[in-house]
C-alpha cells in the first residue's frame, strides 16, 4: 500500500469516525438499533454540498447538515416512541424516505463540489501536502466531537441517557423521561452521522445519493473492532475505540483490496466488509472459548 | 401523609377478561409510619403498589402524596416524591453503570439533570460514606460495574439509592424475596434501620408474615382487591403469625362457601 493510499484510508476512517460515534450512541448507549444512518449520511452530504454550491459558508453548511441529520433522527424516534413502531422498522422507514428526500435536496443523484470553497480550503497550501491536510483537519474535528460526547455522557444528563438504554424501568422510577432521552439521543446520533456525510462530501468533492448504502455496517464494524481491541472499560475508552476501529477498518479494507495475492477488486468491497464484521463479531467469542 | 380515596382498578374493562384488581380502597398513611402489606397471590398487593408508584392509573378515585394530587401523574412525574426498591435485584439499578454512577443517578431522582459532571470529589465522598454504612466493603469498589455485585449486595445498594435523597414515600416491593435467607435478613434489618433513622413513610409488600408483623407500625391484609385487615398499635403487638394464618383461612373459606353457593 502506498503512502498516499494509507493517508487516504486514515482520512476516510476519520470521516467515518463520526458515523461510529453516532452508531455507538444509538446502539450501545440507547440500545436502539438505528438504520436511519444509511439515509442521514448522504443527507448530510447532500445538504452541505447544495448549500456550499449556493455560496453558503461551508462551516454553516456543515451545521445545517447536522440539523438535517438531527431531524431525521427525531423522525425515527417519533415513529418509535409516539407511534410504537418497532425501532428497527421505524429506522428503515426513515431511511427509505430519506432516499427520496436526498434526491429532492440535490435535484439529481450526484452533485460535484469541484472548485468550490470547502471547510478545508483555507488550510491547503501551507507547506503540507493536501492528502495530509485532510486527515489532520478531520482528526481535530473528531477529537472535539469525541470530547463533547464524552463530557455529555459523563454528566447528569448523559447518565440519564445511559440509564434509558440500560434499564428504562429503573430510569423512569428515577424520574428520567425516557421518551425525551430517546429523542435527544437519536437527534445527536444522526447529527454526528450527517456531519460525517458533510465532511465526506467536502473531502471527496461530491455528494452522491447512493453513498449511504452500508453506512450502518461500517459504523457498527468500527464500534465492534474498537470494543474487541480495547474491551469494555468506560465511556472514554469506548469512544476512542470507535475512532481507532473506524481507522483500522479502512486500513484493513485498503490492504485487502490492494493485495495482489488476494486478487480482490473494488466491487468486492461489500463482501470484504461483511467478512471483516463477521470476523470482529466472532473473535471475542472464540477468545472466551465459547 | 399518603391518602388513597375510593380507588378502583379494573383491568381489561369491557372485555370478557375484565378483572377488578382493587375495589374501593380507602387508605391513609400518616407521615413517618411504616406499613406492611400482606395478601395471597392476586390479592392486589402489586396493583396497590403500582397505583402509588404511578405505574398504574386507577380507574376511579384519587391518590394524594403529601399535598400533591398525583392520580394522573405517571411514574416519571412523581419520582421526586416516591422512592422504590424492586423485588428483582437487577431491576433497581443499571448493571452496565458503575456503583457510583448508579448512586449519582439516584441522587438526582426527580430533579433537573444538567450538564455538570455526574461525579465529583464531593459527591464521591457522600457516596463513600453512605455505602460504608452497609459494612460490605463496597466503599472501595465504587468504580466497579453494578453487575459485578451479588444479588444481595445489589439490593443493599438499591436501598441506599432509594434513601439517598428525600422522598415523601418509600415503596418496597417484596425486596427481600429473591435473596438467600441470610442476605434477606441483612437487607431487612438494614431497611428497618434506614427507615427508622430517616423517619420515612414506608409501604412494604411482603410474602413473609413474620416480616409483616416484626417490622413497621401497621399491617394491612388485602384479599380480592379489598382491605380485609388493618391493625396497628397494641392490637398488632398481640398478633401472632398463627392468628394471621387463621384469618387467611377464614377469608378463603368464606369465598369458597360463596362459590359453593353459586354452584349449588
Amino acid at each position: 500500500m502506498s503512502q498516499i493510499a494509507l493517508w487516504g484510508a486514515v482520512e476516510l476512517g476519520l470521516v467515518y469516525a463520526f458515523v461510529a460515534i453516532g452508531v455507538y450512541l444509538a446502539f450501545r448507549v440507547l440500545d436502539f438499533p438505528d438504520l436511519t444512518v444509511d439515509g442521514s449520511f448522504p443527507l448530510g452530504a447532500a445538504v452541505a454540498a447544495v448549500l456550499i454550491i449556493a455560496g453558503v459558508n461551508p462551516w454553516l453548511a456543515a451545521l445545517c447538515a447536522m440539523a438535517a441529520g438531527a431531524v431525521a433522527g427525531l423522525v425515527t424516534a417519533l415513529l418509535n416512541v409516539r407511534f410504537k413502531i418497532l425501532h428497527l422498522l421505524a429506522s428503515i422507514l426513515t431511511m427509505i424516505a430519506l432516499f427520496s428526500v436526498n434526491l429532492r435536496v440535490m435535484g439529481r443523484p450526484n452533485v460535484a463540489l469541484i472548485n468550490a470553497d470547502t471547510m478545508l480550503s483555507p488550510f491547503y497550501g501551507h507547506g503540507l501536502r493536501d492528502f495530509m491536510v485532510r486527515p489532520i483537519f478531520i482528526a481535530v474535528l473528531v477529537a472535539i466531537a469525541l470530547f463533547l460526547v464524552w463530557r455529555f455522557l459523563e454528566s447528569d444528563s448523559g447518565l440519564a441517557m445511559r440509564a434509558t438504554g440500560a434499564n428504562p424501568k429503573m430510569a423512569r422510577a428515577q424520574g428520567v423521561d425516557t421518551s425525551r432521552q430517546i429523542y435527544l439521543g437519536m437527534a445527536m446520533s444522526n447529527a454526528l452521522v450527517a456531519l460525517g456525510g458533510a465532511l465526506f462530501a467536502q473531502t471527496n468533492g461530491f455528494a452522491d445519493v447512493t453513498s449511504g448504502v452500508g453506512t450502518i455496517v461500517v459504523g457498527l464494524a468500527a464500534v465492534i473492532i474498537g470494543e474487541t481491541l480495547l474491551g469494555a472499560r468506560g465511556i472514554l475508552i469506548a469512544l476512542i475505540g470507535c475512532v481507532i476501529g473506524s481507522i483500522l477498518y479502512r486500513i484493513a479494507i485498503q490492504l485487502a483490496l490492494s493485495s495482489d495475492v488476494l486478487g480482490l477488486q473494488a466491487s468486492d468491497l461489500n463482501l470484504v466488509t461483511a467478512v471483516l464484521v463477521t470476523f470482529a463479531l466472532v473473535l471475542p467469542r472464540l477468545r472466551r472459548g465459547g | 401523609m399518603i391518602s388513597l380515596k375510593d380507588i378502583d382498578v379494573v383491568f381489561g374493562k369491557g372485555t370478557p377478561l375484565e378483572k377488578k384488581a382493587l375495589n374501593g380502597i380507602n387508605l391513609e398513611i400518616e407521615e413517618g409510619s411504616f406499613v406492611t402489606v400482606i395478601g395471597s397471590n392476586g390479592a392486589g398487593k402489586s396493583t396497590l403498589l403500582g397505583v402509588l408508584a404511578g405505574d398504574i392509573t386507577p380507574t376511579t378515585g384519587t391518590v394524594t402524596i403529601g399535598t400533591t394530587d398525583v392520580t394522573r401523574k405517571p411514574t416519571v412525574r412523581r419520582a421526586e416524591l416516591v422512592a422504590r426498591v424492586f423485588q428483582d435485584p437487577l431491576a433497581g439499578s443499571c448493571g452496565t453503570l458503575t456503583i457510583e454512577e448508579n448512586l449519582a443517578l439516584a441522587e438526582r431522582r426527580g430533579k433537573r439533570r444538567g450538564l455538570t459532571m455526574a461525579l465529583n470529589a464531593k459527591r464521591r465522598e457522600l457516596f463513600r460514606e453512605r455505602i460504608a454504612e452497609l459494612n460490605l466493603g463496597l466503599e472501595n469498589r465504587l468504580g466497579d460495574r453494578m453487575d459485578m455485585l451479588s444479588g444481595g449486595q445489589r439490593q443493599a445498594v438499591s436501598l441506599v439509592m432509594a434513601t439517598l435523597t428525600g422522598s415523601q414515600m418509600l415503596l418496597l416491593d417484596e425486596h427481600t424475596a429473591a435473596l438467600d435467607p441470610g442476605m434477606a435478613e441483612f437487607v431487612m434489618n438494614l431497611t428497618d434501620r434506614f427507615v427508622a433513622e430517616r423517619k420515612l413513610t414506608t409501604m412494604m409488600v411482603t410474602h413473609s408474615m413474620r416480616q409483616a408483623l416484626d417490622f413497621g407500625h401497621r399491617t394491612i391484609m388485602l384479599h380480592a382487591g379489598e382491605i380485609v385487615l388493618d391493625v396497628s398499635g397494641d392490637e398488632r403487638k398481640g398478633l401472632q403469625i398463627e392468628d394471621l394464618i387463621q384469618m387467611f383461612r377464614q377469608i378463603r373459606g368464606q369465598t369458597l362457601d360463596d362459590d359453593e353457593l353459586l354452584i349449588g
